[in-house]
This record gives structure tokens, C-alpha cells and sequence, in this order.
């Protein structure tokens, strides 16, 4: 079934990626866009799809990308279906890095300093997850910690909101809360790509070790998985990838929850074998959310961040309630 | 394969949770470690498979482990837990092969012979039945069953087992506990944790009695569990009997300690 899966998400990721080329404010045929895609046809086609959706459709797959690839590793890791970068806290605290940096002065929206500045809060944020959690970390121990976590981040960029020396000012960090992919170029495809790939590379490692994490950590850890090693690279790939996503897209929450759960029962319930059939998932998800956004009618566009928490929120609050039959069942003397 | 323990200390903030304690099991025994609750077994054999920082040496067939990295550790031993944990209903065959192949990469396809000691392994706990299942609808004994195969498919030479007898039925304790003896007799060196003294007198080669952080006894069976060391570290007084040639025990009734250092 796994064979078949990847090949079948890639297909549909492309789909919708075309599909997405089609939407704008110009309407452009099929035919037109596909020639201009390859740079032929009426030259302001061409700009316009090249210069101004191609940067867009790209972003969506790799963020999204990302995005799944980051849910499915934290909940490799975590052994805790609950895991996400959002549910944590670490989108915020990328969107506070990148604030702060802002209104610091120590960047600009295109330089590569932003990227940094935001990957090195979503690092700082996981860290301390980690931290307060501790190894042995249960669902409830995790979830207050990244409760915490965010809140305090969310507490940050509200601050900034409130010390905002102007409307103009309070209006780009209102940016950061809601996600968009709106007028992006390739300086932003280029400001961000390295550092997706990077947490890909570090992410799509963990991929050997969290099959025996399965058994808990001191199986893991007699059965030849160094445990230090692979917190490591999940740490700093999420980091790389929610930070280096933040900075060029703003937060979108959601997508790093409700895509490794979709695929999991398509690939046996493997934690080893959930991360790449995310990331397609991922990219087609968040591709097909940001032609939602833009196809809804409304007097300003919505942003995308805000259909994926539309989106997220109600699968999060099945997730709670399933989980609550689980616990029943066990309680009244199903399997312990 | 043998296991040789020396001067093991675990402290948990400033009190020791096991101090001092050497032992040393020969090739191919089967040694079970008793002792009332709290008195460190957990935590003895967790140092001994290198999951707690501890002080002292651990010694397997001369090759000190602590210095062995992760992968190398587990070519030794292989270790089954208390409690018996799965996050992901896995099938029973795919969580038997963790760990068959330390420090390669478990992504690839499975060999021949990696299916070969899974089935092999299946059959010995008496969970062939078992294979496809999701690990996490099992009962509590059929879990346990499955975490001790997926120890013996490891073919590590050591096997530190935390109470894997516990959640059985009386057969299936029997079995399993007749399993680790048979196994021992292939050669396999087995350190488990047990509460059952009257399976512990019956099978062991061995008897490590833990009270207090502390080994207090360590022999075979008949020299170690008396009358007194039972009344001393655990407060209860046995019945003893025989029984198809056999000596056996069974615990009887709760009395006070006599008072004598064991």
C-alpha cells in the first residue's frame, strides 16, 4: 500500500499545483499558463505567472512540505499523536523572533537575518519544550508545557503589538499571526529554501530510529538507537523548518497535526514510515488550502493561516474526544 | 556470555536507590532477582543494561559496557521492560524486529533470517496466532509474551528481563518460565526480575534477594531462600513440600522479621 501511496500524493500535489497556477485575479486558461510557465506566450502572462503565482504555488508545497514532514517527526519522537509545531507553541515563538528582529532593526522582510532570527525562537521554544517536559514525557506533562510555551509566545507578540510605535507598525506584526502566502516572490522562495532543506535532511534522519521508540525509550535505547542523536535532529530540523516557514509565510498552524494522522492508517500505524507520505500530504493539504483562500469570495482575501486553524481546530477537538473513547474503553477492562 | 556486576551504585538526588552491589552470573544461567517493593531491583537492573547513570562496572564476557556505544550495547543484550508500553498499534512482526539489527537502518525490507527468528521466536512464547494483530489490542499477558519474543529474536546473549512473568496466567508463567530456562540451557545468560518466590525456587539457577538498595543473598535457590532470609526481607513465612521429587515453597502467611541479619 506504501508503494502506491507516495506515488498517488505526488500526483495529486502536482494537480493541485497546476490548479492553483490558475487562480488569480487574472484569468488565465489552462493552455496560457502552461505556455507561460515555459516562458512562452504574451509576455505579461508570462510575468504573471512566473513572477507572481509560480513563487506562490512553490511556497505552498514546501512550506506544507514541511510542515507534515515537522508533525510526523515530533510525533515519532514524542510517541504522541497530539505532537504538532503549532500545538507547542513554536510557530509563535518563530512569528516573536521574527517581531522582535523587525522592530530591533536588525533586518529587513527579505534578508536572510529573518529567517535566522525566527529559527533561532522556534529553536529556543522547542528546547525549552523539551526541557520542562523532560524524557519520560506523558501526553498531559507535554501538552500543559506547550501550553505554557505558547502562551508566553503569544504573550510576546502581543506585546509588540501593544508597544507598536504606529498603525503601520502594528499592522506588519499582525502579519506574523495570520499566515499568507499573499505577493510573494522568488526572494522569498530563495530566502527560505535552504533552510527547508536542511530540516528535511535532519527530519527525514530520524526516520530509523523512532520505529523502536514505539516500545518506549529504554527499549529504544537497548536496542541501538542513540536517543541524544535523535532528539537533536528533530529539534533543530523543526526549528529550521517552522522558523525558516514563519518567516516567509507567517504562521500557519495545523497542518503539522492533522496530516501525519491521515496518512498513518495508509502506511500500518509505522512511525518510521510516516514522515514522507507527509510531507506530500502536506504540500498537497496546504496547496489546496491556499486555493480555498483565494477562491473564497470575500471583501479582502482570506488568509491561509486562517482556513488551516479552521480546518485544524475541529480535527483537534476529534482527536480529544476519540481519545477520551479510547480511555473509557481501557478503563472499564479493554487491553491496558 | 557471562555477566559479571561490580560495586553498582545508583543515587537518585542524595539517597541511594542501590549500593554496592556486585554479582556475577555464569554463562548460560538463569538468575532471578527477588525482593520486596522499593528495593531497587528496577533500578539494579536498568544500571545493568547502561539505562541509569550509575556508578561501579558492568561486565559482559570481559567487555566492559560503558563505554560501548548504543549499537554496540545491543549486540550484547537485549532488555524487556516493566509495564510493557506501545504508542503505535504496530503489528506484533514489525514490533518483534525492533532491535534485530542494532545500528542499521530499519527502513530497508527485512531479511530472510530477521523473519526466520521472528517466527522462530513467535513459536517460543506460544503467540504465532499473534503475528498480525495490533500490538496494542493484545491483553496485558499476551503483550508481555510478545515484548519478552521480540528480546529472544534480538539473539542477544544477555537478556535483563524486568518482571516478565507478572501479567501471565498461572500456564503461561509456567511456560515462560520454563522458555527462560531452556534458553539459559542453549547458552543464553538471563537476569529477570520476578516476584513469585515459589517460581523463582523452582526454576532459577540462581536467586539474587534485593532488600533496601542492597544484594542481601545471592546463590542457588536452596541456600538462598531459608526461612530466615524470607521472614528477614520479605516478612512472610513459607510452606514447604515436595513434590514429584521435587522441593517446592509457596508463601503462607505474613510474620514478623526475627530480627537476624540475613
Amino acid at each position: 500500500m506504501h508503494l502506491s501511496l507516495v506515488p498517488a500524493l505526488l500526483v495529486a500535489a502536482a494537480v493541485v499545483a497546476i490548479l492553483s497556477l490558475l487562480i488569480g485575479p487574472v484569468s488565465l486558461g489552462p493552455a496560457t499558463v502552461l505556455a507561460a510557465l515555459v516562458g512562452r506566450g504574451d509576455p505579461i502572462d508570462v510575468l504573471i505567472v512566473q513572477e507572481l503565482r509560480l513563487p506562490r504555488t512553490l511556497l505552498a508545497l514546501m512550506i506544507g512540505a514541511t510542515l507534515g514532514l515537522s508533525g510526523a517527526a515530533l510525533q515519532g519522537l514524542l510517541r504522541n499523536p497530539l505532537a504538532a509545531p503549532s500545538v507547542f507553541g513554536a510557530p509563535s515563538a518563530a512569528a516573536l523572533g521574527a517581531v522582535i528582529a523587525l522592530a530591533a532593526g536588525v533586518t529587513d522582510v527579505l534578508s536572510f537575518t529573518l529567517p535566522v532570527a525566527a529559527i533561532l525562537a522556534a529553536f529556543l521554544s522547542v528546547a525549552a519544550l523539551f526541557a520542562l517536559a523532560g524524557r519520560q514525557a506523558n501526553m498531559l506533562t507535554l501538552l500543559l508545557a506547550g501550553l505554557a510555551l505558547s502562551s508566553l509566545a503569544g504573550a510576546g507578540v502581543s506585546l509588540a503589538l501593544n508597544l507598536a510605535p504606529n498603525p503601520f507598525a502594528a499592522l506588519e506584526i499582525a502579519f506574523w499571526l495570520l499566515g499568507s502566502l499573499e505577493d510573494r516572490s522568488f526572494r522569498h522562495v530563495a530566502m527560505a529554501a535552504p533552510f527547508l532543506a536542511v530540516s528535511w535532511a535532519l527530519l527525514l534522519a530520524t526516520r530509523g530510529d523512532v520505529r523502536a521508540l514505539t516500545l518506549g525509550e529504554d527499549v529504544a535505547a537497548t536496542s541501538g538507537v542513540n536517543l541524544a542523536r535523535l532528539r537533536w535532529l528533530t529539534l533543530v530540523g523543526v526549528a529550521a523548518g517552522v522558523g525558516a516557514g514563519v518567516a516567509v509565510s507567517g504562521v500557519i498552524g495545523f497542518v503539522g497535526l492533522v496530516v501525519p494522522h491521515l496518512v498513518r492508517p495508509l502506511v500500518g500505524h509505522d512511525p518510521a514510515r510516516v514522515h514522507v507520505p507527509a510531507m506530500l500530504a502536506g504540500a498537497l493539504l496546504l496547496s489546496a488550502a491556499d486555493c480555498l483562500a483565494r477562491i473564497i469570495p470575500a471583501t479582502s482575501e482570506i488568509k491561509i493561516g486562517v482556513v488551516t486553524a479552521l480546518i485544524g481546530v475541529p480535527f483537534f477537538i476529534w482527536l480529544v474526544l476519540r481519545r477520551r473513547r479510547d480511555d473509557l474503553l481501557q478503563s472499564t477492562g479493554g487491553a491496558p | 556470555m557471562s555477566l559479571a556486576v561490580r560495586k553498582l551504585t545508583v543515587h537518585l538526588g542524595t539517597r541511594a536507590i542501590v549500593s554496592d552491589v556486585s554479582f556475577e552470573i555464569p554463562p548460560g544461567a538463569l538468575a532471578f532477582m527477588v525482593g520486596p517493593n522499593g528495593a531497587g531491583k528496577t533500578t539494579a537492573v536498568r544500571a545493568a543494561a547502561g539505562l541509569v547513570p550509575a556508578s561501579g562496572r558492568v561486565v559482559i564476557d570481559g567487555q566492559d559496557l560503558t563505554g560501548l556505544a548504543a549499537h554496540a550495547r545491543a549486540h550484547h543484550l537485549a532488555y524487556v521492560p516493566q509495564g510493557h508500553v506501545a504508542h503505535w498499534p504496530l503489528a506484533v512482526r514489525d514490533v518483534i524486529a525492533v532491535g534485530r539489527r542494532p545500528g542499521v537502518s530499519s527502513l530497508g525490507p527485512r531479511r530472510r533470517d530477521d523473519d526466520d527468528a521472528i517466527d522462530a521466536a513467535l513459536a517460543s512464547v506460544d503467540a504465532v496466532h499473534l503475528a498480525n494483530r495490533p500490538v496494542t489490542e493484545l491483553s496485558g499477558g499476551e503483550r508481555a509474551r510478545v515484548m519478552l519474543a521480540r528480546a529472544l529474536a534480538t539473539n542477544a546473549p544477555l537478556i535483563l528481563a524486568d518482571e516478565p512473568i507478572a501479567a501471565l496466567d498461572p500456564r503461561h508463567q509456567l511456560a515462560v518460565a520454563g522458555l527462560l530456562k531452556r534458553l539459559a540451557g542453549e547458552g543464553r545468560t538471563i537476569l529477570a526480575v520476578v516476584h513469585d518466590l515459589a517460581l523463582a525456587a523452582r526454576f532459577g539457577d540462581r536467586v539474587l534477594v534485593m532488600c533496601d538498595g542492597r544484594l542481601v543473598a545471592d546463590g542457588p535457590p536452596a541456600e538462598v531462600l531459608t526461612d530466615s532470609v524470607i521472614a528477614d526481607v520479605f516478612g512472610i513465612e513459607v510452606a514447604r513440600f515436595d513434590h514429584a521429587g521435587q522441593r517446592g515453597l509457596a508463601p503462607w502467611a505474613v510474620r514478623e522479621p526475627t530480627g537476624a541479619a540475613p
